[in-house]
Parts: structure tokens; C-alpha cells; sequence
């Protein structure tokens, strides 16, 4: 595994499935009367979230917490960030105080991937969503999910359905599904694809219907209104009646179809309340799959590799046990 | 331990037990589990993967053979309670699979294939503490190979072997590696046999 975590598609396929094959074994633990391992006692995990998240930022602190690290939360409300402070100089106050992981969320595509290869910070930097660009946890737990239910996701076919161009799940998931093995279709109204989506290693569609009755799950996605200056369909109704997964079409589902959402959902809008709450809907064990995927991610990256290890911080790849280890651990 | 037993089968040593040594000696620990215990009331046997899992279950099969009940048996994977945590690279998990029944007021037999330092137990020790409070906890081991850092010992033992440092003892089950033995090989200086 690389130290850190910024996309999806660093991934190769054994790390991907180490991953999943990790967090089945992690997710146990919720069944246990003790919900806490000691394997990261003695780290500290920083939350920096410059963006407002309630799951994600839960999810991983719920995560580190049952690893036993030490965790902090830094959001960009009510702290200096508001003030001004730039993310060199809020990356190096993160680095005075001794942080092992920075898990970082900011409203940049491409802040956490600046942070992992500056020289600010020597931690491991988890990529928990930057701008349209990435969310490569969030990927990691529908991946899991998918896995849980379907067995082997190869030649296993997966819809995503909304908001493409402003949404990181996307291109996470259209890229860590591929390289599983599973086929991807992107279906969207053309307003709301990414420019250069046809270089991406998924199909394409506009039409919902004609791609639900031969897939194994659909995802929903939420139109993030947040992100738009622009008007990219008529009226959210027209949406809806297009875009929108029913009662009707979820009749157009194979038997075994997972109805997937990765959150906040817009009932109503994407989705109706009763395709939410059916039982087809596996949108509540996706939020109790992703802090198993969080702690397995942690795991991998913390365990065994020192943060000192990092201290060139142009590579990217680098194994524990490095002749460094001793000698930076003993300084510390 | 578990690097023990994936030891590449190319790397030939002295058989030390042969699947005829093996299976006597799990016999002759699964009667001196009965003994001890006074018989199968509330005995839980839990094995540290991989090696102590298919052990655990022959030992359980046994018991069943001679009492004709079916006692519970599980795996307990130690990996996120080790002490060398911090110096390695992370290492898989292994998987942790508590009967139903659980642990709490239940006598314990922890199986591994092979004793050594003793690190592996005391990670298994405080695996279970999370897990819930048996009434006693006993360990059963298909080879002592001594070299304890920590003050543990086996209560049952399939056999006491008398081993350097330097040398590395492999075990090979049935169900993992498809045949049963256990050898001795190196005693020079080629990587030294991992904490067990």
C-alpha cells in the first residue's frame, strides 16, 4: 500500500482487496461487547475538514477511536482557517503537535494530494473527499458493500445515477470498480458529465430505464445544488420524473439489484422514501460498512510504519522498517 | 507463528513428527483436556490462525468421539493485540470467530501449533479480556519449542522440542498446506524463526 491515501486509482487490485478483505474482518468488532483494538495506541488522527460533512467526519473518528488512536478535530468553523490561515501554515501547526494521519476533506480538488507531497507534513494523508475531485473512502465502503452482497464484483454491473459532474463518489467508485472488475455506467442527463467523460473506463447513458433491468446496483447520487452556479435542468421535477429512482422503476430491477446511495440523500428528489426504506436499500449498511473500510485504511497505513518513515516527502511508496525508522522513532 | 507455517515447502528439514505422531498427540491432549477438565462442561476451544484452527477443530472432533458431544470451537485471530505492531509492515488479519455460546464463565483451551516466545499467547491473552471473561484459560500446543521470553507454559504439550534459535521448526497441516508434519531446518544463519 502507499502511505497515503488520495485516490482510487493509486489502487492496485490486491491492495483494493486487501483492503475490503480487512475491513470484513474489522467489522465484527461491531458485534463484540468491546468495540475497540489497541493496534494504533499511542497515534494521533487528524479530522481537518475544511468543508461541512457530518458522516464522513463521524465515520472516521468512530473508526480511529475503536483502533485507540488519539483523535482531533480540526474544522475549518471556528477555528483559524476562518481567520485565513492558509493550508501550509495549518498543515505545519498539524505537524508541530505530532499528528500520525491527517484525514483531510477541503473544497479544492487536489488539497489533500498538495499536502501529501509538500514538505509540510510528514503524516499519512487520507483523501476524505476534495472538491468534484475525489472520495476514495467513500468508494472503498459501496465497493465493500457490493462485495458483501454479490460475492466477486467481476462482470458485475453497476449504474451511477445523478450528479456525475460534480460528484468525487463517482469518479472514485468508476475507477476503483473497474479495477475489481466490475462494469460501470454512468447515466446522466449530458448537462450534468464531466467534460471528458468518454476518457473514463465507464459507459454512458441518458436513459435510466433501458439500463435498470440489467444491473446488479444502482447508486444514487444527490444533486449538489451547493456546487452549481448554473442552471443544468428545467425544474427539479423534470429530474425527478427522468432521473429519479421510483417505486416504478425499482420494479424494472433484476431481483438481486442493491439500491445504493452514498448520503446526504434528497428524499424526493433522486430517490422516493419508500425505495429508500425497502428492503432492496442498502444505504444504512453502507454508513455501518464505511467505519470498518475507515479503520482498515488506518490500519494499513499507520501499522507498522512509523510516521517518520516520511520524511522525503516525494516518496510515495514506502515500506516500514526503513533504515530510517530507528532513528527518527529514537529522536521522537 | 503464522510465518512459521507457511514456510515454502522446497526448504526440506528433519521430520521431527510424521501424521502418525501428530494425530497421537492430539488424541492424548484432547484426553488430558477431558481429564483436567473433568469432562466437556463448558470447555470452548479457540485456535490462533491459521495453525491452531484445524488443530483446534481435530481435538474438538476428538472429544466428541470419546464424550459424544460437540463442544464449541472457534479461531481467535491475535494480530491487532501483537507488541511488534509498530515495527512491521501491517499485517493481514486473520479471522476471529466466536462461538455463539461466547467465552464468559467458560473454560478456554487456546490452541496454537507451536510455543516459543510466548508473545503470541500474551497478544491472545488480551485479545480475549476484549472479547468477555472465561472462567480459565488453558493452552494447548502441538510443539513446545522452547525459548519463552514472556513467563507463560503450556498445560498441555503434543511435544517438548528442544531447538536453537537459530533453527527453524515448520509446521504443516492436512487442511492448509495438505499434508501433516512437523520439521526442524537451518541451525545456520539463514532468517531466524519468527516469534511464536
Amino acid at each position: 500500500m502507499n502511505r497515503h491515501l488520495l485516490s482510487t486509482g493509486d489502487l492496485s487490485r490486491d491492495d483494493a482487496e486487501l483492503i475490503l478483505a480487512t475491513a470484513e474482518e474489522l467489522r465484527s468488532l461491531a458485534d463484540r461487547p468491546i468495540k475497540k483494538l489497541p493496534a494504533l495506541r499511542g497515534r494521533t488522527v487528524v479530522n481537518l475538514f475544511f468543508e461541512d460533512s457530518t458522516r464522513t467526519r463521524i465515520s472516521f473518528e468512530a473508526a480511529a477511536k475503536r483502533l485507540s488512536a488519539d483523535v482531533i478535530n480540526f474544522s475549518a468553523k471556528g477555528s483559524s482557517l476562518s481567520k485565513g490561515e492558509s493550508l501550509k501554515d495549518t498543515a505545519l501547526t498539524l505537524e508541530a503537535m505530532g499528528a500520525d494521519a491527517v484525514v483531510v476533506r477541503h473544497w479544492a480538488s487536489g488539497a489533500p494530494h498538495l499536502l501529501a507531497h509538500s514538505a509540510w507534513v510528514r503524516s499519512s494523508v487520507v483523501n476524505a473527499g476534495d472538491g468534484t475531485h475525489e472520495h476514495p473512502t467513500q468508494a472503498l465502503l459501496d465497493a465493500f458493500t457490493l462485495w458483501r452482497h454479490l460475492g466477486s464484483l467481476d462482470g458485475r454491473r453497476v449504474a451511477i445515477v445523478g450528479d456525475i459532474l460534480h460528484s468525487r463518489v463517482a469518479r472514485s467508485n468508476a475507477l476503483l470498480l473497474r479495477t475489481l472488475g466490475a462494469e460501470v455506467t454512468l447515466v446522466a442527463p449530458p448537462t450534468l458529465l464531466p467534460v471528458g467523460v468518454e476518457g473514463w473506463d465507464a459507459d454512458t447513458s441518458y436513459d435510466l430505464d433501458s439500463v435498470l433491468p440489467k444491473t446488479d446496483a444502482v447508486m444514487m447520487l444527490r444533486v449538489q445544488r451547493e456546487r452549481m452556479n448554473d442552471a443544468f435542468f428545467p425544474t427539479q421535477r423534470e429530474y425527478s420524473r427522468r432521473y429519479g429512482l421510483d417505486a416504478r422503476r425499482m420494479g424494472m430491477l433484476p431481483e438481486h439489484t442493491l439500491v445504493m446511495h452514498p448520503g446526504p440523500m434528497i428524499r424526493g428528489m433522486e430517490i422516493t422514501a419508500d425505495v429508500a426504506d425497502s428492503d432492496r436499500s442498502v444505504i444504512v449498511e453502507q454508513v455501518t460498512n464505511g467505519v470498518a473500510v475507515r479503520m482498515a485504511v488506518l490500519y494499513l497505513l499507520l501499522s507498522g510504519n512509523e510516521s517518520d518513515t516520511g520524511r522525503t516527502p516525494t516518496t510515495g511508496t514506502l515500506q516500514a522498517g526503513a533504515p530510517t525508522t530507528d532513528l527518527d522513532g529514537a529522536a521522537e | 507463528m503464522p510465518a512459521e507455517t507457511k514456510a515454502p515447502p522446497a526448504e526440506d528439514g528433519r521430520t521431527v513428527l510424521d501424521a502418525r505422531d501428530i494425530s497421537r498427540a492430539l488424541t492424548r491432549i484432547a484426553h488430558e483436556i477431558l481429564e483436567r477438565n473433568k469432562g466437556p462442561e463448558g470447555l470452548v476451544l479457540l485456535g490462533i490462525p491459521t495453525g491452531g484452527v484445524p488443530l483446534a477443530r481435530r481435538v474438538a472432533a476428538r472429544i466428541a468421539s470419546v464424550e459424544g458431544v460437540d463442544i464449541p470451537v472457534g479461531s481467535l485471530d491475535v494480530t491487532m493485540y501483537r507488541d511488534d505492531l509498530r515495527m512491521r509492515p501491517a499485517r493481514t488479519l486473520l479471522p476471529t470467530d466466536i462461538p455463539p455460546g461466547g467465552i464468559d464463565g467458560r473454560t478456554v483451551v487456546l490452541v496454537d501449533d507451536v510455543l516459543y516466545s510466548g508473545r503470541t499467547i500474551r497478544a491472545a491473552l488480551d485479545a480475549m479480556n476484549d472479547i468477555g471473561r472465561p472462567r480459565t484459560v488453558r493452552l494447548a500446543v502441538l510443539v513446545d519449542r522452547g525459548h519463552r521470553e514472556l513467563p507463560i507454559r503450556a498445560d498441555f504439550v503434543g511435544k517438548n522440542l528442544p531447538t536453537s534459535v537459530a533453527e527453524k521448526v515448520t509446521v504443516r497441516l492436512e487442511e492448509i498446506e495438505g499434508e501433516d508434519s512437523v520439521t526442524i531446518s537451518g541451525g545456520a544463519a539463514t532468517g531466524e524463526g519468527e516469534s511464536a
